[in-house]
């Protein structure tokens, strides 16, 4: 941080991405960030749950084992919050919601086992934005045809349509930087009190993870599916 | 570019991002309003509470948004520095 405002701690307050090593690609130089490391353990702590989930899912017994009733019990909370938003809509993005709802959930709680947040690196949160993004108008091109969608862009009058495109495409980008800053604010808050309240930070910022990355980060996953869910399904519906 | 303009931009940096900040009263304020409305709805339905506190939490985040655009600025102008030449 060198010149920072920080500059009694610049040291040991780190809460940026750091690069892990770099490479040559087409002549640029690519780099491989904690982001990275982070965001692929992540997925590797999803796909061994899901080999196992699957596994105990073929081997399923009418008196369900512990893992069972874990594995059933997150399937059926994601449907019952899918169906109960999505309605009729709800079989097809089951998949979907879930993955990203699983995904963001970890990534925001990742924070309590010593990694760096993969959702306090805004690509990773503008990727989830963009692929929320291109689900909404896909299906709005897909139900409301072409027709609907001119409609809906000259909404009370065609001379609104310009205000409607900058509402459509302001969609992904408040929906990332939401995402992104509320993650990014709690790990800078951690490090903050790691790196300069380090001798009496004992036991204490235990309450503070709790806040911040289980309270804050459940809550900002649940917003994060609620919200494409609501424009999913609005997309969908034709008058 | 000297020493002191350097300094002199990295102080009016710091004064931008406190200023930034400042967007956190229209958040809280507004968080506010909607907790106290929710308490107020528990108190008429207290059958429906589950229901009234997901809306108001649903809400609550979406009116943060706002105030986290206001914490960026500040975190972009501190730490990034983008007016540092």
């Amino acid at each position: 941080m060198g010149q920072g405002i920080l500059l009694s701690a610049s040291q040991e307050i780190d809460f940026m991405i750091h690069g892990v090593f770099s490479y040559e690609l087409f002549g640029q130089t690519v780099w491989i960030t904690t982001t990275h490391v982070c965001v692929l353990i992540v997925m590797l702590v999803i796909i061994g749950f899901s080999i196992a989930a699957g596994r105990a899912a073929k081997h399923a017994s009418d008196v369900p084992g512990t893992f069972q009733n874990i594995a059933e019990m997150v399937v059926e909370m994601l449907d019952k919050m899918i169906g109960g938003v999505m309605g009729k809509f709800s079989p097809r993005f089951r998949n979907y919601i879930g993955t990203i709802f699983i995904f963001i959930l970890l990534s925001n709680i990742s924070g309590l086992f010593g990694l760096r947040p993969p959702t306090a690196d805004y690509g990773v949160t503008l990727a989830l934005g963009i692929m929320t993004f291109t689900l909404i108008h896909f299906n709005k091109f897909k139900h409301q045809k072409v027709r609907g969608v001119i409609a809906g862009l000259c909404d009370p009058w065609p001379i609104w349509a310009p205000i409607n495109v900058i509402g459509d495409v302001a969609v992904p980008i408040s929906l990332s930087l939401r995402l992104f800053a509320n993650v990014l604010s709690g790990t800078v808050m951690l490090a903050l009190v790691y790196g300069l309240l380090s001798k009496i930070a004992i036991v204490w910022p235990a309450a503070l993870h709790v806040y911040f990355d289980l309270f804050s980060g459940a809550i900002q996953t649940y917003v994060f599916c609620m919200l494409t869910m609501t424009y999913i399904t609005d997309a969908c519906t034709t008058e | 570019m000297g020493e002191f303009n350097t300094n002199f931009i990295l102080g009016c940096s710091a004064i931008g991002a406190g200023l930034a900040v400042i967007a956190g009263i229209g958040p809280g304020v507004g968080q506010g309003i909607a907790a106290g409305h929710a308490a107020a709805a528990v108190g008429r339905n207290p059958g429906a509470k589950s229901d009234v506190t997901s809306t108001m939490l649903l809400g609550q985040a979406v009116a943060e948004t706002t105030g986290l655009y206001g914490l960026l600025i500040a975190m972009l102008l501190l730490f990034v520095k983008p007016l540092v030449p």
